[in-house]
């Protein structure tokens, strides 16, 4: 039976509690309602009020709460409903939670894993459709991951609820509903491991994520024009995983990073820099980014013409290749 | 009648078990039991349940407190530290209050909270590396039941309510209690904080040091509650209100609010009124925002002054005391000296080491490059 991506993170959840009774789920609506995306169904019905509890609407004060929750010794899972409403949280979480391990010297440990539905092109209002991925990865003392498959959702959830090092988990929204037909539980790669979802040989593709399914839409479009694209998924933004992007720049010779994330500043900007570093002999042409512009998210009916998407990722590769 | 009958929406939940908010609301006045010449005033509603020696053990605490931050400050002067946040003037309402807790009890303090850290038994000198920059923090959290000093005003509110929410959903009776001062009341994190113990019954106290200032802003460019402690009955909470410079009542009004948290009945919130001798740290200038006059008005309400005029009248201080306490606050300002005057530098390398622990591909070619860095002969 075919599994999304929303119900694979879903099991992980589930597994992770029934396998530690320290695993908390927590946040705002995650408990009767199971989640405005109905990622947590079911949890609090078989776990309980006790581990699976809705909070009072302050994002702020759930992040803080999960913070003590963990130096008592809990494993908290706590849930920022949007992208756009971490940023009420961001104190806690760039001041604290990622800091207080290092503060310490290591007495304290904070395994704590920060749920956010992420990223755009569900047609959302407003504040619903952010990619913050890079405040997150620019802070010491974070790991920070995403899958790009329903598998990906199950294994690396399950990873990031046994790191003792603080996590943030960035599920990408538009993707919840993707499906696979592999058998939860499952175990895919190390999430510190980038993964070739294609093998390529004319062009690199670096990309997470949301827009790892794009990507590989626009390998398989670039095919047809006889140009052999190399796909790969990063998986986890911090630490990103340079000797798989420096491997695959030296067997294709050239490299596009994809993000929804406006490109200023962006995950690109350090994998283009990664990659001039490591691999400068290899390149062919310039390190080329496919990403969101560097304006606020637009307004829906706006949002196919922000977000990038097959035609933008081929635009790049014909650039790359006239080198 | 249904409510809708009656023009009223139907309500999401049951109000009847709702508390009486005149439990809540703060006395006029603050609970106070010592008066400056040292009268004491028994109060049936906070007794003192305390024998001679921990008495004695008040003051001293009150006593070594001072010196250390005396010290604290001469060594800022002398360049050992960088900076330093006194807190002179409020040891009463630290020591009365932290005395308050059992032995498992948690503390999560700010930056400010010397006296309560030596009731906890944390080193004195380990205390100021902070201030030195040796290293973020010193003391081991878990050995003293005392959290990292938070620097970021009221956000430790949010991390001792977690605590305490972990504690109660664990069946542990143990009370977490976090300072802040009268500035921490306007941030979101403690409200926030108020708000999930409120909700949740997290045995937490919020244990606030009404100073007067936030740096130089006065209380009343703070807030226009009637008084912060009327802030508590708001997030469904009793506000109690101390004179914070009286040790006994610091340590009774606290002792309730614990006693009534341990048995489940939930948090509370406690406004100490109590006066910051000092500048805020020694980076201020408090001569640009308060008068001399105010100063020394302020002293004559010296909370150790006050306790030693109690133990005299109790005949429990005598010159053996005295000699003991001045011997004991020598020694420890010897030690933080000791301590302090010229640590070494941390060593560099550690600067990777407690970031993660898993620290795979985050920053080899850092760690690398500072070890190539100091191996160039890099003066450390």
């Amino acid at each position: 039976m075919a599994v999304t991506m929303a119900q694979a993170i879903n099991q992980a959840l589930a597994d992770a509690m029934a396998k530690d009774e320290r695993v908390l789920i927590f946040g705002e609506d995650v408990g009767k309602l199971g989640g405005v995306f109905r990622v947590t169904d079911g949890l609090q019905a078989t776990y309980g009020e006790d581990r699976v509890f809705d909070t009072p609407l302050a994002e702020s004060g759930i992040i803080g709460t999960a913070i003590g929750l963990a130096m008592y010794g809990y494993r908290p899972v706590p849930e920022m409903q949007f992208d756009g409403f971490t940023y009420p949280a961001f104190e806690q979480i760039v001041s604290h939670l990622a800091k207080m391990p290092n503060r310490s010297r290591g007495t304290v440990k904070l395994p704590v894993t920060i749920r956010i539905p992420f990223g755009g092109g569900i047609g959302a209002v407003e504040h619903h459709s952010e990619s913050p991925e890079a405040y997150w990865a620019h802070t010491a003392g974070l790991k920070v991951m995403t899958p790009g498959t329903p598998e990906d959702g199950y294994s690396m959830m399950r990873e990031a609820i046994e790191m003792d090092d603080p996590v943030v988990f960035l599920e990408p929204k538009r993707r919840y509903w993707m499906k696979t037909d592999a058998a939860m539980p499952v175990t895919t790669e190390p999430a510190r491991d980038a993964v070739v979802r294609r093998a390529g040989t004319d062009v690199s593709v670096f990309c997470y994520g949301p827009m790892v399914r794009t990507a590989l839409d626009a390998a398989e479009a670039a095919a047809d024009e006889g140009w052999s694209i190399e796909v790969v998924d990063l998986r986890s933004l911090s630490p990103l995983d340079t000797d798989a992007i420096v491997a695959s720049v030296e067997r294709t010779g050239r490299a596009i990073v994809v993000h929804e994330a406006a490109r200023n500043l962006g995950i690109g900007a350090e994998v283009a820099a990664r990659i001039q570093e490591r691999a400068f002999y290899h390149l062919e042409a310039p390190v080329l980014r496919a990403t969101g512009f560097d304006t606020p998210y637009p307004p829906a009916k706006l949002e196919e013409f922000w977000l990038p998407d097959v035609d933008r990722i081929l635009d790049l590769v014909e650039r790359a290749l006239a080198y | 009648m249904t409510d809708a009958a009656n023009g009223q929406v139907p309500a999401s939940t049951d109000a009847s078990d709702r508390p009486d908010p005149l439990d809540f609301l703060p006395p006029d006045e603050p609970v106070h039991l010592l008066d400056p010449d040292g009268t004491y005033h028994p109060d049936p509603d906070h007794p003192i349940d305390l024998d001679d020696a921990a008495l004695r053990e008040l003051y001293r605490l009150m006593m070594v407190t001072r010196k250390v931050d005396r010290e604290a400050i001469n060594l800022q002067r002398q360049g050992q530290l960088g900076v330093y946040a006194s807190c002179m003037g409020q040891e009463a309402a630290q020591i009365g209050s932290a005395y308050a807790l059992g032995p498992d009890d948690w503390i999560f303090p700010s930056y400010r909270e010397l006296g309560a850290a030596l009731v906890r038994q944390v080193d004195a000198a380990g205390f100021l590396h902070l201030y030195r920059g040796t290293w973020l923090s010193d003391h081991d959290p878990y050995k003293h039941n005392f959290g990292l000093m938070s620097i970021p005003i009221g956000t430790q509110a949010l991390h001792a309510t977690g605590f305490a929410m972990g504690a109660r959903l664990d069946g542990n009776p143990i009370v977490a209690m976090t300072y802040y001062g009268d500035g921490g009341t306007s941030e979101g994190d403690p409200h926030e904080a108020m708000t999930f113990a409120g909700v949740t019954k997290a045995p937490v106290i919020f244990f606030v040091q009404n100073n007067q200032y936030a740096i130089s802003v006065p209380l009343a460019k703070q807030t226009a509650a009637p008084t912060l402690a009327h802030k508590a009955i708001g997030y469904g909470m009793p506000g109690y209100r101390v004179d914070g410079n009286d040790v006994l009542a610091s340590y009774a009004v606290t002792r309730r609010a614990i006693d009534r948290a341990r048995e489940g009945v939930g948090p509370a919130f406690i406004e100490a009124m109590t006066y910051r001798m000092e500048a805020h740290t020694t980076s201020d200038d408090p001569s640009r925002y308060r008068t001399q006059e105010e100063l020394e008005e302020a002293a004559k309400t010296d909370p150790i002054v006050r306790m030693r005029n109690f133990l005299t009248k109790r005949d429990l201080y005598d010159s053996a005391l005295e000699d003991a306490i001045e011997e004991q606050t020598k020694q420890v300002a010897s030690e933080v000296r000791a301590g302090i005057y010229d640590a070494p530098h941390g060593d560099p390398m550690e600067l990777f080491d407690h970031v993660y622990l898993d620290a795979t591909n985050h920053f080899e070619d850092q760690v690398a490059q500072l070890r190539s860095e100091l191996s160039q002969g890099g003066e450390v």
